[in-house]
């Protein structure tokens, strides 16, 4: 199909959702007169009902947690399937001959970037953590501390040197996190099933002070919080061996 | 004021639209998708919107406040983590398709190899 044709069809198709899109919105309530009781019933109940303060976060994990269980799923399928699709045509041998004419030709990472990044890694490290245990109290929550913390550990590689990385075998250890993380959330399911005999409702006591409230929603942001870091490094380290794997010309 | 969220997000949609049809490039493909993507957090924060309501989050704030709704935010942030992985996966598959049809221009691809 010529460029022409098929600016002409898009033409076509956006005039008839422009039209849908126009039909949808009229009926839509006016920006800063949201209606909906369901957001403000969970907004009223979270403190008195969860003993949590982030509206937002216990709404993911609690009322709607089957929803974020199969988002989280969703996650760790497609995450499965790049680690796939990237290791189909691994050859070791090759590898390594690539590698070791990339590490010959890399620029050399500067030192002032080494040290800025080996500097940062801590701070950024610890950000994370507070990020994930403070979710259910203050903005934040696992996928958001997920995504610093592996910043952090991508920090690392900045600091140091990615091609003594191990090659061409995968990486067993992020795995391991990325399932366990995934696996964690669901076994958290299952002990509402058999605490309260209701998959994913709360089975441990809401009570209790400081970070200890909220029942099951601090270990939900914990498992999420390792199964995003596992998956962003997977895709990260799978990215870079497949830029250290390509054959210069 | 009361249609201008909602005018952005269509913006973005059909800015990303037209980018994704006339791309000449699979990761510039995949950015505009991800344009695309970022108009429905527009219209679903929109359409939660509470004038004058405060974030729901009531560890500073008085369980009595006016919030906006927290389950459209809760919706978003599905969204946020939907897009990175489906991106994640698109990227991979552009890798792939790099190696076997030795270019990015969706256009190649076809015509090469059919």
């Amino acid at each position: 199909m010529s460029r022409r044709a098929r600016l002409v069809v898009l033409a076509v198709g956006l005039a008839l959702s422009a039209g849908v899109l126009v039909w949808g919105l009229v009926s839509v309530p006016g920006f800063g007169h949201y209606s909906g009781r369901y957001g403000r019933i969970l907004a009223r109940d979270t403190v008195p009902d969860r003993h949590a303060t982030n509206a937002v976060v216990v709404t993911t994990f609690d009322y709607r947690g089957v929803d974020t269980l199969i988002e989280e799923f969703i996650l760790f399928v497609s995450v499965v399937g790049v680690t796939l699709l990237l290791r189909t045509q691994r050859d070791e041998e090759r590898a390594r001959r690539a590698a070791r004419a990339a590490e010959r030709e890399d620029p050399e990472t500067s030192d002032a970037l080494r040290w800025v990044a080996l500097g940062l890694v801590g701070p950024v490290a610890l950000l994370a953590m507070y990020i994930v245990t403070h979710g259910h109290l203050t903005p934040g929550g696992g996928f958001q501390g997920g995504i610093v913390l592996a910043t952090s550990l991508v920090l690392v590689f900045v600091a140091g040197r990615f091609a003594i990385a191990r090659r061409g075998r995968g990486h067993p250890l992020l795995e391991a996190v990325h399932g366990t993380g995934a696996a964690a959330f669901a076994m958290i399911g299952f002990g509402g099933l058999i605490g309260t005999g209701v998959f994913l409702r709360n089975f441990i006591s809401s009570g209790g002070t400081g970070l200890l409230t909220g029942g099951m929603i601090p270990l939900a942001n914990l498992s999420v919080g390792l199964e995003v870091t596992g998956a962003l490094l997977l895709v990260v380290t799978e990215l870079l061996d497949q830029r250290l794997l390509r054959p210069r010309r | 004021m009361s249609v201008y969220p909602y005018l952005v997000a269509a913006w973005l949609f059909g800015v990303g639209t037209y980018g994704i049809v006339t791309s000449r490039d699979c990761v510039h493909l995949i950015v505009c998708l991800t344009v695309v993507q970022s108009s429905t957090y527009v219209v679903l924060l929109g359409v939660g919107y509470v004038t004058g309501g405060k974030a729901p989050i009531f560890a500073d704030i008085p369980t009595t406040s006016v919030t906006v709704d927290p389950v459209v935010q809760a919706l978003t942030l599905t969204d946020v983590v939907v897009e990175a992985t489906v991106t994640a996966l698109l990227l991979a598959l552009a890798v792939q398709a790099h190696k076997r049809f030795r270019s990015v221009d969706p256009d190649q691809m076809g015509l090469m190899h059919g």
